[in-house]
């Protein structure tokens, strides 16, 4: 696992930033980098270290941006997990992210250690298609049941109203 | 229904010698074996749908969910089916849809819920019927375009949405804000806050059987809106607090404008006391109704009103202070109960705190420039325009190609009326976010909802919901 801080170049945040959201006291955010196999125990940890609740839960597809600055050893995937934990006695924000390789977009669940994710893992399933393993409840939310595909990959094309102009592509 | 243009690397069709967990009875899988086998995949194809089924067809652990079990099990506990509530049978209960056309459902939302005479059993919210894919549609807008997109997410608290994605977007860029758009901006997000919940309380009174309250609250909101037309151009949907600062100045008089709303608004809020707190029919409807404790709400991920009202005095503007939030005096509201009551007193304290910071801001506005001088960011003031070719390809270049923003990501949170507003983007290093993803307090929180109905009554799904605040704009995006 590889730890960064937000000020390193892994996560592109100029340290001396003074931009307002840097500004803000006991904003900084710290940045790990578990492999799947790391994932459970890592934020099983962090859980018993204090940070109370999940905040927020979401998926990415790096397609098309594959050349993204990572910290030494982390191995590139297709997908990502981002994972931002929150501890409120301690005023600090945990960011994991989670290397998932597309053809094995598969993934523990947190919901046992945070019942809270349940929704959020939904949605990432739903829109990027990692699947948590675990999941009570592992259907899509936002979208109908009989949906094809996960819209927010990056080779889901985006819809278009046809036009009356010349040239203009017809629906996808 | 369109047909996307691919459908990536899932559905795979399961093999017939497979064996795949039950779908129905969710059979326990073995997560260790399971991560990095094909099986993992294959599951995929067991997604179903997505409502609330009879007993008899759900699993032991969504079952325990669906009636409110929010905590973990002590370890070697083993949850039986039998131990649910085991008189319970699918032929003496009956499940019934709630929305997503109900007029108090605060938008598309369906409420399922299980019923034994008129006692909630179970409820599952089921969403999406809002879903307009604006994540999806970020990245294909600029950052300039950006806040025209999440301006319509939480349409109740416009000016929260523009904020966190500016101040996202402002992080990304590493770029110092002059004071004034500082204080612009907590001006405007305070003023929303206090519409918002205005709006709350007008909507909580209705679904409380009080039509004046509704009247009141949309009365005293439109004050609001009118000021904010006045200075964005728009009731709704400002696209005013842009990355780089705001659309423009705060117009002339705005001083006296404000101190209007501020000492209309507070005596009012004693007008509402008098009409609904110390009312005997409204508090016996709110007061024990849909609580929750603080241990659930954090396990949960609640945030906002709902989590103070379990007594955790939790505030990002106070804990993790943003903008100018640390230079003025606010108290943080907290309840005791986790109920209906404490959620509707946070809400009603709230707007008299929001006026207290107003009232600073009006004494604390800096002189100085509304937006950043940042050539790369700003587009040239338009008097320039008519004089320089250079500031008109300037201009030209910012509205169309936008900026570009230096490859990262970051996630930034702001305190919004209804919770942790959140924002994580990523960016390649383009004029467009490579991902935009929007954290929806309302989303989250509205998983509270089965455990706040916990043993309720059906009458009281529409005042639970209602306390929640969900904006369906936000929960589906």
């Amino acid at each position: 696992m590889t730890t960064t801080t937000d000020g390193d170049t892994a996560s592109g945040v100029p340290a001396s930033g003074g931009s307002t959201a840097r500004r803000s006291r006991g904003d900084a955010q710290e940045l790990l980098f578990p492999t799947r196999e790391q994932y459970l125990d890592v934020v099983g940890a962090l859980r018993d270290e204090g940070f109370e609740t999940c905040a927020d839960l979401c998926a990415v597809d790096y397609l098309t941006h594959p050349g993204r600055r990572l910290p030494e050893g982390v191995v590139p995937q297709r997908f990502e997990v981002v994972v931002n934990l929150l501890s409120l006695s301690q005023v600090r924000r945990t960011r994991i992210r989670v290397q998932v390789p597309a053809e094995d977009a598969v993934l523990a669940t947190l919901f046992d250690l945070y019942p809270g994710t349940e929704a959020m893992e939904r949605e990432a399933y739903d829109l990027v298609g990692v699947v948590f393993l675990g999941h009570p409840d592992m259907t899509r939310i936002l979208l109908p049941e009989d949906w094809e595909g996960h819209p927010l990959r990056k080779d889901y094309g985006v819809g278009r109203v046809p036009v009356q102009f010349k040239g203009a592509p017809g629906p996808r | 229904m369109t047909e996307p243009a691919t459908t990536g690397t899932g559905g795979t069709a399961p093999h017939a010698d497979t064996v795949l967990p039950d779908p129905v009875s969710g059979a326990a899988y073995d997560e260790a074996s399971d991560v990095g086998t094909e099986r993992g995949l294959l599951i995929e194809t067991s997604e179903g749908a997505q409502e609330l089924f009879p007993r008899s067809r759900t699993a032991p652990d969504e079952l325990r969910r669906e009636a409110g079990a929010v905590l973990r099990l002590p370890e070697g506990v083993v949850i039986d089916a039998d131990d649910i509530d085991i008189e319970q049978t699918d032929d003496e209960t009956m499940i019934i849809n709630m929305g997503p056309q109900h007029p108090s459902t605060h938008g598309v939302l369906r409420l399922m819920m299980e019923l034994d005479g008129e006692t909630v059993l179970r409820t599952k919210p089921i969403i999406g019927y809002l879903h307009t894919g604006m994540e999806k549609t970020a990245e294909e807008l600029t950052y300039v375009q950006g806040s025209t997109n999440v301006t319509r997410m939480d349409y109740l608290s416009p000016l929260h949405n523009e904020l966190v994605l500016s101040l996202a977007v402002e992080a990304l860029l590493g770029v110092e804000m002059p004071a004034r758009s500082d204080w612009i901006r907590m001006l405007l997000v305070e003023l929303n806050r206090v519409s918002s919940h205005l709006m709350w309380m007008a909507t909580n009174g209705m679904d409380h059987a009080s039509t004046s309250m509704m009247i009141y609250g949309f009365r005293e909101r439109e004050m609001i809106l009118a000021f904010f037309e006045k200075t964005t151009g728009l009731r709704m949907n400002h696209n005013f607090i842009r990355p780089g600062g705001t659309a423009a100045d705060l117009p002339d008089g705005w001083e006296d404008d404000v101190t209007v709303i501020c000492d209309t608004v507070l005596p009012r809020l004693d007008e509402y006391d008098e009409l609904l707190t110390g009312q005997p029919v409204f508090r016996q409807r709110s007061e024990g109704v849909g609580n929750i404790s603080a241990e659930e709400a954090l396990a949960l991920s609640l945030t906002g009103p709902l989590l103070r009202s379990t007594g955790v005095a939790w505030d990002l503007r106070r804990a993790m202070p943003y903008l100018r939030y640390d230079e003025v005096d606010f108290d943080v509201i907290v309840g005791t109960f986790g109920d209906n009551f404490d959620r509707y007193s946070i809400r009603l304290n709230e707007i008299r705190e929001s006026i207290r910071i107003i009232r600073q801001v009006i004494e604390k506005m800096p002189a100085g420039d509304y937006r950043v001088q940042d050539k790369k960011v700003t587009p040239p003031p338009r008097g320039r325009i008519d004089e320089s070719m250079e500031a008109l390809i300037h201009h030209f270049k910012v509205f169309t190609e936008g900026f570009k923003v230096p490859e990262g990501e970051v996630y930034v949170a702001i305190e919004s009326p209804r919770g942790e507003l959140g924002c994580y983007l990523v960016s390649d290093g383009g004029p467009k976010p490579y991902r935009m993803h929007i954290r929806g307090p309302s989303f989250v929180n509205l998983q509270g909802m089965p455990v706040m109905m916990r043993g309720g009554l059906l009458a009281d799904g529409v005042v639970v919901c209602s306390s929640i605040d969900p904006v369906m704009g936000e929960v589906d995006r």
